[in-house]
């Protein structure tokens, strides 16, 4: 698969200089790298082996260790199933098959459209509005699988 | 500063985004309208609890209760309330019984708890050291600087009988006194944020509501051992507890309580932030350690314990969120104070976030030695819509399964561990008869042999082993023989695997063995799912008389498994049926049904 090239910010530049001299500094500049882009571009992520004098394969040991770092780029919006206990003993994974159903694509990946991914998370710590959806930080609780359709076309008319 | 009166938003991560924000600007709004944003002031606390009546608003000084609080609803709140001193009781947890109801202190959800962690969650605004320090705050580090020694305050909370609160229950003053006694140079105090269990989220609302504390035991804690770096590890996922944190350091800072030579005692201290990055096992120590070094998180044998070589191999204490939460509190109130509350062999409180099929989901914090029928039945209300109890589970995946005949266990580490569970970090969900114990072992399983870090064999073949046994049973293809090598590879991952995720990941499944057998039984002779959880063993079936024959359902049918002619009752042939369930659904006379 092609990918596009990232382009490293300035602000990036800055932050990965500042944290340079500190010792286990690697998750804490994939954390930003993740931020900038959303996820984390194999061009970067040479730059950065090059920049903290870490081999690549290490970066890439720890990016791929951790569930939070994403190798792709996501879609616009970031459909976040909550299948935490509480949300999965309320119906959570009948929302993962309904979104995948309705988006027509499965777990991780993003629909052709470049919109939406979505994504079965780890506990979000709102058990008490079980089951939830997060989208892009907005949080959906007590949800039921007809709220699905009523959540996607939300978003898919903010563009 | 002269307020009349005060409106507590709470503003912990449920109320929030349930709304919360909204209504926080409601009544700034309102208030201004009405000229009464000088007489009453508007605060956004940390999380008040009761998350599953939430966004919820408090009113002091008379301490009204308002519940499910929209934004449309604040204008009556402060027209009625605010401006004429009358309770709105269509807001209050029961209308019915409002007079007797409107103060938090008279429903039952808060009636049986006991707050020492949670002590400023809800009252004071968590981004203002001043509120901290006008609840005592910081003032157990004056104590400890000028006034104790090292020695003493480990002897100090040796004496309070403090455990930690992440789930194993290590003696809190031991783990100082480890490090204490090496040789001094560089040592660093690690907290524990990396909350990971799925149903739990006490640290989170802990930090979200009541940052100082943590800070200010982390301080109490570097002096006591001897270190003069902190580091906080907290999950990248919770970003609200993280902007909290920021705001907190930067403020104790800025007043010399963190830093260079704390308050002019020559002693110094720096807290930093380490995030996580969505690895559950990294709630282990060692692994932990590995991850705020920028390593994978993999945990490593023990001996030696990170008192000794930890962090950079430098002697590491790490304390849980909770843990830390209830050391200002022993310091100000004293060893003997602590040690009273709770049971023989366990002190204090615990937090628990209470949820799955109960009333009030909800934070709480009860004493040790509370029993779980208090817990679920008087403080959470029973269980919803009028199910039946079958089990609770505490401790997350590492955690066992509860029956019922153990309500009355009064819970402490020992009790808990006796009956095979454990406490845990402090999740409690609710499970009714709806729920498939199957299907729950299934679903912890699944959670840890995706966590498993595949270090050691035990963990990563067992774990996978376990799980693919769970699948045939819960897909009917199960055998007894199946039974009884679960139970084998249970005991060999208690016993052979490196870390604690690989010592309690069959605790699900031992437990649902030892307590429910006979619903495996069921599934592996009957392929039968008494819940109807497990798919594939639910059969539909059409009732001759009722249906009209009007060919819905096989039209709707995505296998074809559905025959018969025009107006003559129609047939599921299981064989082909895939257990979709759009038959049932689109049947308008109700001749389909499942069992």
């Amino acid at each position: 698969m092609s990918e596009q090239l990232e382009q490293m910010t300035p602000e990036l530049k800055a932050f990965v200089t500042d944290w340079k001299a500190k010792p286990g500094n690697l998750i804490m500049v994939l954390h930003q790298v993740q931020q900038t882009y959303g996820y984390i571009p194999r061009n970067i992520a040479i730059e950065i082996s090059e920049m903290l004098e870490v081999p690549l394969a290490k970066i890439y040991g720890v990016v791929t260790f951790y569930n939070f770092f994403k190798l792709q780029k996501a879609g616009k919006y970031i459909i976040q199933v909550c299948l935490g206990t509480a949300c999965y003993l309320r119906g959570g994974d009948d929302l993962v098959k309904e979104f995948e159903r309705q988006l027509g694509v499965g777990l991780n990946a993003t629909t052709p459209d470049g919109l939406f991914t979505v994504e079965a998370v780890r506990c979000l710590g709102c058990c008490g509005l079980a089951p939830v959806v997060v989208i892009n930080g907005e949080v959906h609780g007590k949800l039921e699988t007809k709220d699905v359709e009523r959540l996607i076309k939300i978003y898919r008319e903010r563009g | 500063m002269a307020y009349q009166s005060y409106v507590l938003i709470c503003g912990g991560t449920a109320c929030f985004s349930g709304g919360g924000d909204k209504i926080v600007e409601a009544f700034h709004d309102e208030l201004k309208a009405q000229n009464l944003d000088s007489t009453v002031q508007v605060v956004t606390t940390g999380c008040l609890g009761f998350c599953e009546q939430g966004p919820i608003v408090k009113i002091l000084p008379q301490g009204t209760f308002y519940v499910q609080v929209k934004p449309e609803d604040v204008k009556e709140i402060v027209a009625e309330h605010l401006v004429k001193g009358r309770v709105v009781q269509r807001l209050c947890y029961d209308p019915e019984q409002a007079k007797k109801l409107v103060a938090e202190a008279n429903i039952p959800f808060y009636q049986k708890q006991y707050r020492i962690v949670l002590r400023n969650c809800g009252v004071i605004d968590p981004e203002k050291i001043e509120d901290y320090i006008a609840r005592d705050g910081y003032k157990a580090i004056e104590k400890v600087l000028f006034e104790m020694t090292p020695e003493q305050v480990v002897e100090e909370m040796l004496k309070s009988g403090l455990r930690g609160r992440g789930g194993a229950g290590f003696p809190t003053g031991m783990k100082w006194k480890f490090a204490q006694q090496q040789p001094k140079g560089q040592k660093y105090m690690v907290c524990n944020a990396d909350e990971g269990d799925p149903g739990a989220y006490m640290d989170r609302s802990t930090l979200e509501g009541d940052p100082h504390s943590i800070l200010e035991a982390m301080i109490i804690a570097g002096y006591a051992i001897g270190a003069s770096k902190g580091f906080i590890y907290i999950r990248a996922e919770y970003p609200l507890a993280i902007h909290r944190l920021q705001v907190a350091i930067k403020q104790a800072s800025e007043l010399g309580l963190l830093g260079k030579d704390i308050l002019g005692s020559g002693f110094d201290f720096e807290i930093e932030l380490r995030f996580g990055a969505g690895a559950f096992v990294c709630g282990e120590e060692t692994a932990l350690l590995q991850s705020i070094e920028g390593n994978r998180g993999m945990p490593r044998p023990r001996p030696p314990f990170p008192a000794v070589k930890g962090l950079w191999g430098r002697p590491t204490v790490i304390n849980n969120v909770e843990t830390l939460a209830n050391i200002p509190v022993i310091i100000n109130k004293g060893a003997d104070w602590f040690s009273k509350i709770g049971t023989a062999t366990t002190k204090g409180t615990k937090v628990f976030a209470l949820t799955g099929k109960v009333n009030n989901s909800g934070l709480i914090e009860v004493p040790m030695g509370t029993t779980l029928r208090e817990i679920i039945f008087d403080i959470g209300g029973g269980i919803r819509g009028g199910h039946q109890f079958k089990a609770a589970q505490t401790g997350g995946p590492s955690g066992g399964i509860i029956p019922p005949q153990f309500l009355d266990t009064p819970i402490d580490y020992e009790s808990l561990a006796k009956i095979g569970s454990i406490m845990g970090s402090g999740g409690l969900i609710v499970m009714d008869e709806t729920d498939c114990v199957v299907d729950i072992a299934k679903f912890y399983l699944d959670f840890t042999v995706d966590e498993s870090c595949g270090k050691c064999a035990p963990c990563r073949i067992g774990g996978r082993k376990l799980l693919n046994y769970l699948k045939k049973i819960s897909e009917g293809r199960g055998t007894e023989q199946d039974i009884a090598d679960m139970q084998q590879i249970c005991d060999a991952m208690n016993k052979a695997s490196l870390c604690g995720l690989g010592q309690t990941a069959s605790n699900p499944v031992r437990s649902t063995l030892q307590y429910f057998m006979d619903e495996y039984m069921e599934h592996i002779k009957d392929k039968k799912c008494r819940s109807g959880k497990c798919s594939k063993l639910v059969q539909y079936k059409i009732d001759a008389a009722k249906c009209k024959g009007c060919t819905m359902c096989a039209r709707k049918c995505p296998a074809g498994a559905i025959t018969g002619s025009v107006k003559q009752p129609h047939v599921i042939d299981p064989a082909k049926c895939v257990k979709c369930g759009a038959c049932e659904a689109t049947c308008k006379f109700g001749a389909i049904s499942h069992g």
